[in-house]
């Protein structure tokens, strides 16, 4: 029992912040928002480079193994800088086709994601509807509820999400779905399962580093920004609602490594209950110590805030995970 | 990262588990916070400790088994599963026992802990004082010399267990002139049946005289019964309250078992239509899961050589909040039979809602947190 990240785990989680604490990337959220790709795009590159996307990809297609311990890691990273862009899905592709093991699909589709020089949207029945950054992302996944596989193409119809770094469309409808049919039957019903707890627990370790960020930023202005000659933060009012900030996120991250670890239902749905509630409610404290200045999308600060609540409910609400630990509790633990 | 544990954990877990199948009392003894139940605790300690188990953690020639914390956590898992008692020597062994251990001379240790051990001797700690809770550096109570040792006077309150307890252990002011609060403190231990001492229980929530007031006339302690050096008290108190509020007094076996008999009653007795209750059944599986692998994290920073430090404040809040949260979820599923002052979580109810006040209120932690941990300005209190 080791219930630490080794040394490489932490250097690896480490090269990835301070790679993305030096690559602006508020500009290139504000940018992906505005629908231009292209900063986004160089910024998925750089990414690529320290190998996190071979992380969700077998050896045998140029990846690294499925690694989620070392996956989740760096997604906290994500969070943290707040990279916009289908990471969670496009890992989630990834290992949607690395458990369906069909050779062709997989030597067509997963050494582009492991190298990041391709992207992926996907969605899966009892997911959200809307599939996400459909138009910035290579390719467009998605299963139907009878269990087929489709690669999706042509122009959707988009729908605004109230975070708009999130662009999010409609998959057509209708019967058979269009598209190319890629694999159908209960293969595919069980690669997507696995698909599903991937995008839950990565999703998971996305909103720890969203609200890491955003206590970090909340802090950080309390600390500076003075009312009644003093800081807001030597407030016991202001202090105490931070501790309890604290608190929540230092009690989830243990569960995300811990679904990382075994990533079973009810561990990755308790991860993500616990870090998205966590998340979310780090927003509202941010919101609030910042007073006005933080209702505004001017301040990079709108960044993390619109994204907290819309990650609290991908892939997995709160109300789900609750459902999902309770019945991952049958047969009684002891 | 990894939490499975060795083979060598996983056979002292057996061990724990057999011996505890066989000989956790088949029905709960009556609350240790009555005069009867205190024997029958008493009586369980002596039965815990003949085979070594009352004290895992401790060396050898005390009575324990040396193991490390990875053992002590999973004999915590075992103890609460199989049902076991709740340990009425837990003041001593949790609060006094560590300081022995880092303050105390050999001869204290060899005189103080084996009788700890056995629940022999069961002690009681007198930290509180009527105008000293929270501000616990304002202590008035005093320890003035005398040949060969101390004479105490003064009034110490809330003290638990104190009300059926052998001896207690708590600071004194020693040096009235010292410049600040903080010094002038002196640590010792004291004999709750000793000349010029008064002990008055004081029934808690419930009505059971869980703590006591003590009345303290010139009550004689020998210099034998100092910990450390005279003056140092504070210091060494507060080293002692970092393990109260770490995980010593509230292991995650504890919350696990809890847990499981909550999903129990919810099985029995939830209804399936009520979704906000049962959303509250997975918040306490989860928060129990939540405390366990926090705990295994923070044991393996200690394994790793880190000392315990304002992160127990972290500790504090969150089991505190827990204990109650889990149990009033155990009293909405109960329904009318919520209010039965007999009822199976009736008294742990009541127990929970002294968490968030003693060992440091849960105000005093969260400064600390904002504090230490967050880097927040000190401001008042």
């Amino acid at each position: 029992m080791r219930f630490l990240p080794t040394d490489e785990q932490s250097d690896f989680a480490r090269t990835l912040r301070s790679l993305l604490g030096a690559a602006e990337v508020p500009a290139a959220v504000r940018a992906w928002a505005a629908g231009d790709a292209v900063p986004g795009r160089a910024l998925w590159s750089r990414l690529a480079g320290t190998g996190l996307f071979a992380l969700a990809v077998p050896e045998a297609y140029e990846g690294a193994g499925l690694l989620p311990l070392e996956l989740s890691l760096g997604f906290v990273e994500l969070g943290r800088a707040g990279v916009p862009g289908p990471v969670v899905e496009s890992a989630a592709v990834s290992v949607l086709l690395a458990e369906l093991a069909d050779g062709a699909l997989a030597e067509r589709f997963l050494p582009g994601l492991a190298r990041g020089e391709t992207s992926a949207t996907l969605t899966l029945p009892g997911g959200s509807p809307y599939a996400l950054d459909a138009d910035a992302a290579t390719y467009c996944f998605t299963v139907s509820r009878a269990g087929e596989l489709r690669l999706l193409g042509g122009a959707r119809e988009p729908v605004r999400s109230t975070d708009p770094a999130r662009r999010l469309s409609l998959p057509p409808a209708g019967p058979g779905g269009g598209g190319e049919l890629l694999a159908a039957g209960p293969a595919v019903v069980r690669a997507a399962g696995a698909a599903g707890r991937w995008a839950r627990l990565l999703t998971a370790a996305q909103c720890l580093g969203v609200g890491e960020a955003l206590l970090a930023r909340t802090v950080e202005y309390a600390k500076q920004r003075t009312q009644f000659k003093a800081p807001i933060g030597a407030f016991q009012a202001v202090k105490h609602r931070l501790a309890d900030t604290l608190l929540d996120l230092e009690f989830a991250r243990p569960l995300v490594w811990a679904a990382a670890l075994s990533p079973g239902p009810g561990e990755v749905a308790a991860a993500k209950l616990a870090a998205g509630e966590a998340s979310y409610r780090a927003a509202m404290t941010a919101l609030q110590f910042h007073g006005a200045v933080g209702y505004t999308e001017e301040l990079d600060l709108s960044l993390w805030l619109r994204k907290a609540r819309p990650l609290r409910d991908a892939w997995g609400t709160p109300s789900a995970c609750r459902a999902e630990v309770l019945r991952s509790l049958t047969p009684p633990r002891r | 990262m990894e939490l499975a544990h060795t083979a060598d954990v996983e056979a002292f877990r057996a061990e724990a588990r057999a011996w505890l199948r066989a000989r956790v009392p088949a029905r709960p003894l009556p609350s240790l916070e009555t005069a009867e139940g205190f024997a029958a605790h008493r009586e369980w300690e002596a039965l815990l400790h003949a085979d070594r188990w009352s004290v895992v953690s401790w060396p050898e020639e005390y009575g324990g088994r040396g193991v490390d914390i990875v053992k002590w956590l999973v004999f915590e898992e075992e103890y609460w599963a199989a049902g076991a008692p709740g340990r009425v020597s837990q003041n001593g062994i949790n609060l006094l026992a560590p300081t022995l251990f880092d303050h105390a001379s050999p001869q204290q240790r060899a005189r103080v802990l084996p009788s700890m051990a056995s629940g022999e001797v069961i002690w009681a700690q007198a930290w509180s004082e009527p105008e000293s809770g929270s501000d616990l550096a304002s202590l008035t109570s005093r320890a003035v010399r005398t040949e060969g040792g101390w004479l105490l006077t003064g009034q110490k309150t809330w003290s638990s267990r104190a009300a059926f307890a052998d001896r207690a252990f708590g600071i004194f002011r020693t040096d009235p002139d010292a410049p600040k609060p903080h010094q002038g403190l002196t640590y010792l231990m004291f004999d709750l049946r000793a000349p010029g001492v008064t002990v008055r229980p004081i029934g808690r929530l419930d009505g059971k005289p869980a703590f006591a007031e003590l009345f303290l006339d010139r009550v004689f302690v020998p210099d034998e019964d100092v910990i450390g050096e005279p003056g140092q008290g504070w210091r060494i108190a507060m080293s002692t309250t970092g393990n109260e509020r770490g995980l010593t007094l509230r292991s995650p076996g504890r919350f696990l078992a809890a847990a499981d008999r909550l999903v129990g009653l919810w099985r029995a007795h939830g209804d399936p239509s009520d979704t906000a209750l049962r959303d509250r059944v997975a918040d306490a599986v989860v928060g129990a899961r939540a405390y366990e692998l926090f705990t295994w994290a923070n044991a393996s920073r200690f394994a790793a050589g880190a000392a315990i430090g304002a992160e127990s404040s972290l500790n504090k809040v969150f089991w505190s909040q827990y204990d109650i949260a889990l149990h009033e979820t155990a009293l909405d599923l109960l329904g009318a039979d919520a209010e039965l002052a007999d009822g199976e979580w009736a008294e742990p109810w009541v127990f929970s809602l002294a968490g968030p006040i003693y060992a440091g209120t849960n105000e005093i932690q969260r400064d600390i947190i904002a504090e230490r941990l967050l880097g927040l300005p000190k401001g008042r209190r």
